[in-house]
Parts: C-alpha cells; structure tokens; sequence
C-alpha cells in the first residue's frame, strides 16, 4: 500500500464527504426549524437523480443547467410537501409525534414506488460525456473530475447556505426556529417560513442529487443508504448545525474511505456506525449542537 | 351607544374563549377608542390574559371582535397582527438566542416600504438602554430591559392598538414606573393601549378608564378615577 493510494483514497473520501454533508445540510435545516425528521429525505435525492437523468436523456441538458432547474424543482417539491402533508400534520390533536414520522416514511415508501414504477429497479447511469470519465493525475494521484466538481459545487451550496443564514429571511427562520408561536406576535405567517425552510431543504439535496448522478448509479432504492448516512451525519454534527453538518460530513466520507481501504470495502459502513455510536457516548449532542 | 359617535377602534361583544374545554371568559363586551388607554384588572385566573390573547388571535374564540372596522374572527394571528393589533405577551417571548438589534428588526420584517425601520429611533428615543445592547443577545438582558426589548419590538410593527400583558412583571419596581412612563409617551404618539396589570395603583393613575373582570366577566367598568376610588374594588383587588 503506497502512501500515493491512501491520499487518493482519502481525497476520494472528503469529496464524497461534501455530498454527504450536504444532503445532511438540508435534513438538519428541516429538523433545526421544526424538529420533524423527514424520513423521505433520501428519496428527495432520488428525485433529483432521475430528474438530472431524465434532463440529460430526453432534452439533452448539460450539468451546469441542470443544477438550478432540479434545485428550483425540489424547491417546489418541498414546498409541496410542507403545504400538501406537514401543515395537516401539524394540525393533528392526537399523537401529532407519531403522525409527523409515518407521514414522511410513508411518502419515502411511496416516492420508491413510484420511481420503481415509471423507471424499473434498474441501475441506470447518466452519462455526460467527457465530464463522466475525465481524470485529473498529480504524480500517482488520480481523481475523476466529476467528483471535484461535485465537491466544488457542494462548497458553493454550502456558502449559499451560510449567506442565507446571514439575511434577513435567516434571522426570521432562526426566530421562528426558536418559538414558532411568537413570531405571528410580530405579523410573520409561520407557515410561510416552513414551508420556504422546506423548499430551501430540499433544494439543497437537489443540487447534491445532481452532482451525485454525474458519477454515480442511479435506482429507486439509491437514497436509502445516502438518508441513513444523513442522519448519522446530522447527529454527529449536531442537530440544526449547518458547519457541524459540514465537519460531520468530511468526516463520515473521510472514516469511510479509509475503513473501506485498511479493512474491507464490505465493511464501509462499520466504521461509519462505529463513529456514530463512540459519539453518542462521548458527546451525545454533537460536535456544533447546541446543548 | 348613539348612532353619532365614531366607531371605537377596538370593539369586543360576546367574548367566550376556552382553555381544554374549560371556559374562561363568558361573554366579555368592552370597548377601546383610538387614543385611549385602558386597563384591565382583577384577580389571577379572572381572565385578563385570556382577554388579549383572544383579541391577538392566539386562541380560539366565540362571539365578535371588531378593530378598526374589520372583524377579526378566524383570522390567523400573523394577520390581526399586521392589522396594527399588537401583543406584548406575558413572559415576553423574545428570541433569546438573538440579539437585541435582530429582535427589534424582525419586528419590521413582516412591514413593507423603505420606512419600515424608522420606528429604531423612537425605540431608542424611548429606551436608550437598548441602544446600548444593540449586540447582546436579548436572553441576556435583565427583566426590565427584556421588557423594554419586547414593547420596542411590538412598536416597530407600527401598531394602532398596543396590548400590553403584565409589563411590570418579573421587574425592578424601580423601574416600573419607566416602563408606565413609557406607555403614556407612546399613546402621546397616537398608539391606543390595552394594558393588563397587577399594580392597580400605578395602572389605574396612567390610564383612562378600566374594566374589572372577575371569573371571566365583566363586573365593572368606568373611567380610572372612579373605579380606584371604588370601595369594593379597593378591598377585592387593591388590598386596602
């Protein structure tokens, strides 16, 4: 094993890191403004992965413009959401906990089904030419240059975020995040933030779908592995947190890399889990959560 | 009523509200002219909160509230809120975690026009303390200034009706009569004020006339002179 290797690996490990840490992002905005863990956060991805497919397959879309189509639909598909299920859900007088979670793991399961039934449970690859094979060599280092550009755009949506937060539109979804019945005191409709913090979230695993689908198979069933690294991402860098969303997800893409490489390639996910569970004995609320 | 006199800015008929199934207000009529200030008192559990509360559209309610010409029934409260009915709730409600420039700002954030940060001088003008926390997250003010920060933050919503619920609560005395000090500056600027307080004696020398509720209605209402000069109503609530 040559030290070229591992820093390739490790390279390799930090780009797909920023993928997770964004996908991350966008579930921890959604949970830090209402505290609802959405359980179809994985198939939103899903949707911007076909999405990006069918822009590139059918209308012969680039990757540059498909970036703000697909984020501008999942924006809408988020706010469809909100509208459509969480604002009935959170009118609901009994058990409102239990019928927050079914509502979303019951659109994950149907969003899975609907994909396996327009598209098949096939892998699909979207192939866009010179961007889905080109390499970039330092020395023995080799990296493709979709997953640069991937990590590249991820850092983009990551100050995007930072920026929003620093708006004024941002102090009115932290306001509201903080007491979500005070902010109509001063004539904010809390509607009208939830469901933009929805639409924001979900724009942002929009852009993650679309980087993603640049190198990565596409399947019905894609968005289940990257949600459930999403939620560990989210607790190791605490809840509602958009850098620790950031550090977790470096990190998680980072200790995969390397379980993958010194231990087995089947065994990815231990390390990941392993991390998860050392956090929650040793700093339950994360590395940025605030306690 | 004759068919003369204006239409008063704030005008409550029939009132009923219920915490859980439980009714806490029977049928409250009062009214609230534009200009005026005045107070609501009587014992814990009469009612008061529940009064402003109901009016801001926090809660649901039977029977008819009018401001300002429009009927405020089944509208959200966001919306009575941007009709200029304005609550300063009990416990404040500030966010704690933001500062005090970010409180008193997002109080304009749901106003439209490029004066909808004007109201920042009159704040400061009227409490020049916050002026000089403008970076201190507002959870670590004291009492008073807290209680400063939330009416500063109602007032820069530019309210026609300013409802204020136990402002003297959890504060210095000393700095009391700042804050009823306040209030009378405020309606000076033309802000109507529906106030709610323990302190009757403070209240009622501030205030212009007063209703006194007990167990969720009206038992007596008159101008504040009269009601503090009232016998039973110094016994039952002023303990003299």
């Amino acid at each position: 094993m040559t030290a070229s290797l591992i820093i390739q690996v490790a390279i390799g490990g930090l780009l797909m890191g920023l993928i997770y840490a964004l996908v991350a992002a966008g579930l921890s905005l959604i949970f830090g403004l209402m505290n609802i863990v959405n359980f179809a956060h994985g198939e939103l991805l899903m949707v911007a992965m076909y999405a990006a497919l069918l822009l590139h397959d059918h209308l012969h879309v680039g990757l540059l413009l498909q970036l703000p189509i697909v984020a501008a639909l999942l924006f809408g598909v988020g706010v469809a959401i909100y509208r459509g299920l969480i604002s009935r859900a959170l009118g609901v007088r009994f058990n409102s906990g239990m019928v927050q979670i079914f509502i979303t793991f019951g659109l994950s399961i149907f969003l899975v089904g609907l994909a396996q039934f327009m598209f098949g449970s096939d892998f699909r690859t979207l192939n866009d030419g010179a961007i889905s094979t080109a390499t970039v060599a330092w020395g023995q280092i080799v990296l493709p240059v979709s997953q640069i550009a991937a990590g590249g755009v991820c850092l983009l949506a990551f100050a995007a975020l930072a920026l929003i937060s620093r708006t004024e539109f941002g102090r009115a979804l932290e306001a509201t995040r903080e007491d979500r019945d005070a902010v109509a005191l001063i004539g904010i409709d809390r509607d009208h933030i939830f469901s933009l913090g929805w639409g924001i979230g979900a724009a942002t695993v929009g852009i993650a779908g679309v980087m993603l689908a640049s190198f990565y198979y596409i399947a019905p069933s894609v968005g289940t592995s990257f949600a459930v690294i999403a939620y560990i991402t989210v607790a190791l860098g605490g809840f509602g947190s958009l850098l620790g969303a950031l550090v977790a997800g470096l990190v998680v893409g980072l200790v995969e890399a390397l379980t993958a490489l010194f231990i087995d390639p089947s065994l990815k996910e231990i390390g990941i889990f392993a991390l998860y569970v050392l956090v929650l004995m040793v700093r339950p609320r994360g590395l940025f959560g605030r306690q | 009523m004759t068919g003369l006199s204006p239409e008063p800015l704030l005008h409550v008929s029939h009132l009923t509200a219920a915490y859980r199934g439980l009714r806490v207000l029977h049928g409250i009529d009062i009214e609230v002219a534009a200009g005026e200030i005045v107070a609501v008192m009587g014992a814990n559990g009469a009612g008061k909160s529940t009064l402003l509360r109901a009016i801001a559209g926090q809660m649901p309610t039977g029977g008819a509230i009018r401001f300002a010409g429009t009927d405020l029934a089944d509208l959200p409260a966001h919306r009575i809120n941007r009709l200029g009915a304005v609550l300063v709730p009990e416990g404040r409600r500030l966010f704690g975690g933001l500062s005090v420039e970010d409180n008193l700002r997002l109080g304009a954030y749901a106003r439209r026009g490029p004066d909808r940060f004007k109201p920042l001088d009159l704040v400061f003008e009227l409490f020049p303390r916050l002026q000089e926390r403008l970076k201190q997250r507002a959870e670590t003010l004291s009492g008073g200034e807290q209680q400063m920060l939330a009416i500063g933050r109602a007032l820069m919503t530019n309210p026609r009706l300013l409802m204020l619920d136990e402002p003297s609560q959890g504060i210095m005395p000393r700095l009391v009569d700042d804050i009823m000090d306040a209030v009378q500056r405020i309606r000076g600027l033309g802000v109507t004020i529906l106030i709610v307080e323990q302190r009757l004696v403070e209240t009622l020398s501030i205030a212009d006339r007063a209703y006194v509720l007990q167990t969720g209605r009206v038992v007596m209402a008159g101008p504040a002179a009269t009601i503090a000069a009232n016998a039973d109503v110094r016994r039952a609530y002023l303990g003299m």
